[in-house]
């Protein structure tokens, strides 16, 4: 009366399809992580390097007759341009999400969307030589006067944050967007303004999207190579003034692994050392967020 | 009958109802007669009100050009309960958020006609719906908590009005007028959305008071609770309304009939077509009149249950 029970292949089959996808991603991240850390102890096994002189030193000369290894200045060029970047981004970001979240008309909206997502899809090379030969000579120079070297990490920094404010804003407008309208007509109606009702109602109960915007646009400034590595030039330094030329972690991997070091050398190898700080920096950067996150999410259902 | 007969039967006509104007509200779900006058034909603004706290005139709310609900003329008085009926699409949500001028914050809504709140013009070119809104508080269908704690959430109101005070006994206050202060003394910082449906609906009516406002418009508050809650929520308004006026929206016929001291009866007018469905006022008075003695058929087809 129920039928015979039938074999669903078709189910199995999809399954395992579906199965293999997920599965792809996580074998190769392993994958990276494992090929990562092998070069990384085999640099740490190098007789010219230490742990301790790895992380303590303050010159990163790789390539010397002489080599050098202390990744602080690359360490600390990331971290200045990165800082610089979320300066602009963060603020502009969110601000951009607000204003399509609860001010802008239907007909602003439309015409603003597309064009922060044309922004996005600008490769990241032009935005590079947009920095080297317009941003820094003629607005960082001769409009503003701040007298910076033809390459330098204020140029790439600002930069890196105009790439990524598509991302937070459009991240951070999901999150504000998603905040049932009933919560916002709850504020209305007690004589909230609409500025109080977006920043003491929606920003706040979607506080946990908007950090995971401000995250991934951090994760995407730490990790951009391009952009420095035209525009903020290849000397790795421990000055703060973002005015000189700075070299990012990302920017030695990308400008050492395209020139003609010998594959086995400690130079090469030490390529592999700093994707795998940089890798730790991410994932604490995340592992920081998500936390953050946990802790002030407001359940709204 | 045709189309054209009802519409020349249209507005309302009110008893003269110098004697019904204090019907205490209908507490049994079947309402007690309530002894009326001959009927007359009487325009649906009550003159027996003598201190309204709303008039409408000529009231229409047109959504992108389209009519919702049209020609709603009416005063609502103070310290009472009036309620809105009828069935869904005839307007009566969509004149409620007119009061407290809900509707601007849809932008293709247009309200049309005069809205007087004491007299004043609320829609007038000089009028900050944001004042407005302070005034008139407003709990809605489904209970909106914000997601912070009980005591932020009754805080926040005073707060964007820059109320001074204690406030610590501004939340105890509104607290204790919504009836919730023993329930949710001890666990005042707990977010509240750990309450029960009926205890946010309730927080909600807190947060709406903790302004001083002195009309509370409810949108079928209700409607999501269970029995034993909405109990609640009506001997809350009852107790509610020496202080403050109430207009409720409610769908439930029996509700209406237990709480309401007026009852005003909203139809869907289909005259023009089914895609053209217009809210009208079809009859406003004493709820004891509305449930007993309806003047108008479409009134007592609905009342009695015949349609809607």
């Amino acid at each position: 009366m129920l039928g015979v029970a039938r074999r669903h292949w078709g189910e199995k089959v999809i399954k395992a399809v579906l199965f293999l996808a997920a599965a792809t991603s996580v074998l190769i991240t392993v994958g990276i992580v494992l090929s990562l850390a092998g070069e990384t102890i085999q640099f740490f096994n190098d007789e010219a390097v230490t742990l301790k002189g790895f992380l303590t030193d303050a010159n990163w000369t790789p390539l010397f007759k002489d080599p050098e290894f202390g990744v602080r200045p690359l360490v600390q060029g990331t971290l200045v341009i990165t800082l610089i970047g979320m300066i602009v981004a963060v603020p502009l970001g969110i601000g951009t999400a607000i204003y399509l979240s609860e001010y802008a008309p239907h007909r602003v909206r439309a015409f603003v969307k597309p064009t922060l997502e044309l922004l996005a899809g600008v490769p990241t090379v032009v935005f590079g030589y947009f920095a080297l030969t317009f941003f820094t000579p003629t607005l960082l120079n001769n409009i503003l006067h701040l007298d910076v070297s033809v390459f330098n990490g204020l140029a790439g920094g600002i930069i890196v944050g105009v790439m990524i404010i598509p991302t937070v804003a459009s991240v951070a407008e999901d999150a504000m967007t998603a905040v049932p309208s009933s919560l916002r007509e709850g504020a209305y109606g007690l004589g909230a303004s609409k500025r109080q009702v977006s920043t003491r109602v929606v920003v706040p109960a979607a506080l946990s999207g908007v950090v995971a915007a401000v995250v991934l646009g951090a994760s995407r400034a730490v990790g951009e190579t391009m952009i420095v590595l035209i525009a903020a030039g290849q000397v790795p330094t421990t000055s703060l003034d973002p005015r000189n030329p700075m070299e990012t972690m990302t920017a030695f991997i990308g400008a050492t692994g395209k020139g003609d070091i010998p594959t086995g050398s400690t130079g090469y190898k030490a390529i592999f050392a700093v994707g795998f700080t940089l890798f730790i920096i991410t994932l604490l950067i995340n592992t920081v967020a998500i936390r953050f996150v946990r802790r002030f999410r407001q359940v709204y259902d | 009958m045709s189309p054209d007969d009802r519409r020349s039967d249209t507005m309302v006509k009110t008893v003269p109802e110098a004697e019904n104007q204090h019907t205490p509200a209908v507490k049994a779900a079947v309402p007690t007669p309530v002894s009326v006058a001959a009927a007359g034909p009487h325009d649906v603004v009550d003159h027996a009100i003598a201190r309204p706290v709303f008039e409408t005139r000529d009231l229409a709310v047109l959504y992108g050009g389209k009519p919702a609900v049209l020609d709603v003329t009416m005063k609502i008085p103070e310290k009472e309960i009036t309620a809105f009926i009828g069935p869904s699409g005839c307007g009566k949500s969509t004149i409620l958020r007119c009061l407290d001028r809900m509707n601007d914050l849809i932008p293709s809504a247009r309200v049309e006609g005069e809205v007087l709140y004491h007299g004043h013009d609320l829609y007038g070119s000089g009028v900050d719906p944001v004042q407005v809104r302070k005034r008139i508080g407003m709990v809605f269908q489904k209970p909106n908590p914000f997601p912070k704690s009980i005591y932020e959430n009754i805080a926040f109101g005073p707060r964007v009005l820059g109320m001074k005070g204690n406030m610590d006994e501004i939340v105890e206050t509104a607290l204790r007028r919504a009836s919730l202060w023993d329930d949710v003394k001890d666990r005042l910082k707990d977010n509240a959305f750990g309450m029960s449906g009926g205890q946010q609906q309730r927080l909600c009516i807190a947060r709406a008071l903790a302004t001083g406002p002195d009309v509370l418009l409810m949108d079928e508050p209700c409607s999501a609770l269970d029995p034993i809650s909405t109990g609640r929520i009506e001997d809350l308004m009852h107790d509610l309304k020496s202080s403050v006026s109430i207009v409720i929206v409610t769908h439930n016929m029996q509700q209406a009939a237990r709480v309401s001291d007026r009852t005003a009866f909203f139809i869907v007018d289909l005259d023009g077509g089914e895609d053209r469905r217009i809210g009208r006022l079809v009859e406003y008075g004493p709820t004891g009149r509305i449930f007993t003695n309806p003047h108008d058929t479409r009134t007592e087809e609905y009342v009695t249950g015949k349609f809607g």
